[in-house]
């Protein structure tokens, strides 16, 4: 099993150069019969963006080609690094945009006559609010997990990444679906599925990249030097295939024209609502949960240098997390027309959830058994730890919301967004900044950050303003709800609906000024990292850089 | 633990991981998802829906471009106070040919499944176009542009056919006429043939009286706007179904 051939070294570096280039090139071609024939202006736009892009990246691919002189770029005695340092720097880019576009829309909410234009469709908080869930989810969460799926990989196979160029084909493509996804929003090109916007042109590209990129992941296990696959692939591995299946089946759809953006979804009312719920769900199961899952399982030991905490306990949360999540879908359609016991197997699977979402809490956090003081001494590890306690808060909190009862007041308020945020901006967002806080380090051979003390300001600033924006939200959620159903003396509703509008502005107020915080955050990590990049500071010492055949292994299989 | 010993199998095989991953999440979604597509009482037996004529349907188009559903649910739940606030629950059957869904996740502002009819249509002109000018303390963007952008129509039919294909029931005739039918519904007084012909053919098709609004509904007569397909559309949410022939405790209709 370990000792399967290397690809990359049988076909020579040629190869997977050329297979990579001849479908970039197919694919250029094929748009640019697009641009040329498209039936909406839309369509034209993006297919010229994508033409573009596509022709630049043969180029780049060229000239790099070409300086080659004969060397092997892709030498198996040496890990794949670059790459991940690229998507470092794009998850870093991705983050602060995500972030940005996310105040924009909380300040608009807050003070509606600041972003006041009747005559610029694309400033609306209908087309920015996409933006922002897909520059945070997908932009930045997507390019973190691309950038350590390939580091982990590695690492814990003891091998290069396989596939020579494709790799490289997976983050670029990646990154090219983010900017026709993002670009489409503010043109309104979107199918209005929250968090499958992108249209069917879009949809068919990431398929490609998924696929390209299951398989850089699968190759790089077959060529593995450890006998055992260690866990955090297994969760890697879950993300990786489940989200091919949710994106596959969420998004069948019936172009209007092949040169057209437009398309129609094929399924429709209740079929449609609870196929897209079972994908939402689950992009939150699969993408921001198992991946995430994935960092906590690797950089956690790494970082604090201890085992994982339980063997056993990893192999039963991760069958029943993956297992019961996917039935999780209807909670998010409680008391609509979805026939009742599909409600009611949502709700119930909802809190049995509870359950494996704590197995791995607890497997993450006990992780630091005889090293607790590193949760006074660093703040990396702080934050990872931090971001585990939000996950269990929010996870707790989720089965508690998919009760019918509570559901009946929580849905359709400001307490779903208090949910999402804590959840992203504690758990993802935290779990995110560890490990780039690791990453940079280790990448660019630094024995340490710039500065501790950024930090220590990036940990108390986000999570200040974590805490002001969810307690806004709760707050804010909790009153509209039961605005909205109080009544009066007379039997009569008490309140019309603007009230309740108006009645959360303050707590708007607090949740944009948490916004912020948060932000101010990112930024100086961005900066602290650029620096740490640069060995700046008490970056200035370097390590020695490691390879497979030298490297210690990472972490021993898990058991 | 014998059972975790055999777990070693699957760590040494990645593609046995793989399908056991594939196998263990493929089956909720499978039990879940499936019968909604062959129970018959998924749907409930009811009287007056229709496909959207052409100018709605360009009209729900403009609804999900500029992303209305991220503020506005289109989903009356079945708790007093949301029946006494938009009117009936929202039934499966009134978005049976929905592609996509617009039930919404968030109510920023008030859910719009029975707005048609509630208000006029120069209310919704003016709200559409400077939402403070009805509604002072409201936090919508405006929309005036939407009165200025002329509603591109050429390919009405490949929509009509696209739809077709997904299951909604167009007829040859009503993919044929589709652009007569457009501009008719949007053109009061000007072709009585075409109005009459429009009519007719979504009457048939929802066999009820009064589903089909003839309206200049953005007050610009000169030519048919992204406005008049929008307000065409918010006109007839949720006004299709005949509730007074409705029966909720039918044994069909209970779910």
């Amino acid at each position: 099993m370990s000792t399967r051939a290397d690809t990359s070294r049988g076909s020579g570096p040629g190869f997977s150069i050329g297979t990579v280039s001849a479908l970039t090139g197919l694919v250029g071609l094929g748009v640019l019969i697009i641009a040329g024939n498209a039936a909406d202006p839309m369509m034209a736009a993006h297919a010229w963006i994508f033409f573009l892009l596509t022709v630049a990246g043969l180029m780049i691919t060229g000239f790099w080609a070409g300086s080659l002189n004969g060397k092997n770029p892709f030498n198996p005695a040496f890990y794949e690094d670059t790459i991940v340092k690229f998507g470092v720097a794009a998850s870093m880019f991705w983050g602060i945009a995500g972030f940005l576009v996310g105040l924009i829309i909380a300040l608009q909410l807050t003070f509606p006559g600041l972003f006041y234009f009747p005559e610029l469709g694309w400033t609306n908080f209908g087309r920015l609010r996409p933006l922002h869930t897909s520059a945070v989810i997908f932009a930045f969460g997507g390019n973190v997990l691309i950038a350590t799926s390939f580091y982990v990989v590695q690492r814990t196979c003891r091998t290069r990444l396989a596939g020579g160029m494709w790799p490289w084909f997976v983050f670029w493509g990646y990154n090219l679906f983010i900017v026709v996804a993002g670009t489409g929003y503010l043109l309104g090109v979107t199918q209005s599925k929250e968090y499958a916007e992108p249209e069917w042109y879009a949809d068919l590209w990431l398929t490609i990249v998924w696929v390209a990129y299951l398989m850089v992941f699968l190759g790089t296990l077959w060529k593995r030097k450890e006998p055992h696959i260690y866990v955090a692939n297994w969760f890697y591995l879950s993300f990786i295939v489940t989200i091919a299946m949710l994106h596959i089946v969420n998004n069948l759809a019936i172009p209007v024209s092949l040169t057209g953006s437009k398309s129609y979804s094929l399924f429709s009312g209740v079929q449609d609502a609870l196929t897209q719920w079972w994908y939402g769900h689950n992009a939150v199961g699969f993408f921001l949960t198992t991946g995430f899952l994935a960092i906590m399982y690797y950089f956690i030991p790494k970082q604090v240098n201890r085992p994982v905490y339980s063997y056993r306990l990893s192999i039963v949360h991760f069958w029943s997390l993956i297992f019961i999540y996917i039935w999780a879908g209807p909670h998010h359609l409680h008391y609509t027309a979805l026939p009742q016991w599909a409600q009611t197997l949502g709700m119930v699977f909802s809190v049995m959830l509870w359950m494996p979402s704590w197995g791995g809490m607890i497997n993450g956090v006990m992780t630091l058994s005889g090293a607790w003081d590193k949760l006074r001494t660093d703040p990396v590890v702080r934050m990872m730890i931090v971001a585990l306690a939000f996950y269990g808060m929010s996870t707790f909190e989720g089965p508690l919301m998919s009760v019918r009862a509570v559901n009946a007041l929580s849905h359709y308020t400001e307490w779903g967004i208090a949910h999402v945020h804590s959840g992203s901006m504690g758990w993802v967002g935290f779990i995110s900044f560890g490990a780039l806080y690791c990453l940079t380090p280790w990448l660019w051979k630094r024995k340490a950050l710039y500065s501790k003390a950024l930090v220590e300001w990036h940990f108390w600033l986000a999570t200040l303003g974590i805490l002001f924006y969810i307690v806004a939200m709760y707050v804010a959620g909790i009153t509209e709800g039961l605005m909205w159903r109080a009544y009066n003396e007379f039997g009569f509703l008490q309140y019309a609906f603007i009230e309740t509008v108006k009645a959360k502005h303050i707590m708007y107020i607090v949740r944009a000024a948490g916004g912020s915080l948060f932000l101010i955050g990112a930024l100086l990590m961005a900066y602290n990292l650029v620096r740490t990049a640069m060995g700046h500071g008490e970056a200035r010492d370097t390590l020695a850089p490691d390879a497979p055949k030298t490297a210690t292994p990472a972490l021993q299989p898990a058991e | 633990m014998s059972i975790m010993d055999k777990h070693g199998k699957l760590e040494r095989h990645s593609l046995l991981l793989t399908v056991g991953i594939l196998v263990v999440v493929s089956i909720g979604g499978l039990v879940e998802i499936a019968p909604l597509f062959y129970l018959e009482n998924t749907i409930e037996k009811v009287q007056g829906m229709r496909p959207y004529t052409p100018l709605e349907l360009k009209g729900r188009n403009v609804y999900i471009r500029e992303g209305c559903y991220t503020c506005h649910s289109q989903m009356v739940r079945p708790l007093r106070d949301e029946v006494e606030r938009y009117g009936h629950y929202s039934l499966a059957a009134e978005s049976m040919y929905d592609h996509p869904f617009q039930w919404g996740s968030k109510r920023t502002g008030p859910d719009l499944a029975r707005v048609g009819g509630k208000y006029s249509d120069e209310w919704h002109l003016d709200h559409l176009k400077d939402p403070k000018s009805v509604v002072p303390d409201s936090i919508m963007p405006p929309y005036a542009f939407l009165a200025k952008k002329k509603l591109k129509y050429d390919d009405i039919e490949d929509h009509l056919k696209a739809l077709r294909l997904a299951g909604v029931p167009y007829t040859d005739d009503m993919i044929a006429n589709a652009k007569a039918d457009l501009v008719a519904q949007a053109s009061p007084n000007a072709d009585f043939d075409a109005e009459d012909a429009l009519v007719a053919r979504y009457t048939e098709a929802s066999g009820r009286e009064g589903t089909v609004k003839i309206s200049d509904f953005d007050h610009n007569p000169k030519e048919i706007t992204e406005m008049d397909a929008l307000i065409a559309y918010l006109q007839m949410t949720g006004t299709l179904v005949d509730f007074s022939t409705y029966e909720a405790n039918d044994i069909s209709n209970r779910r």
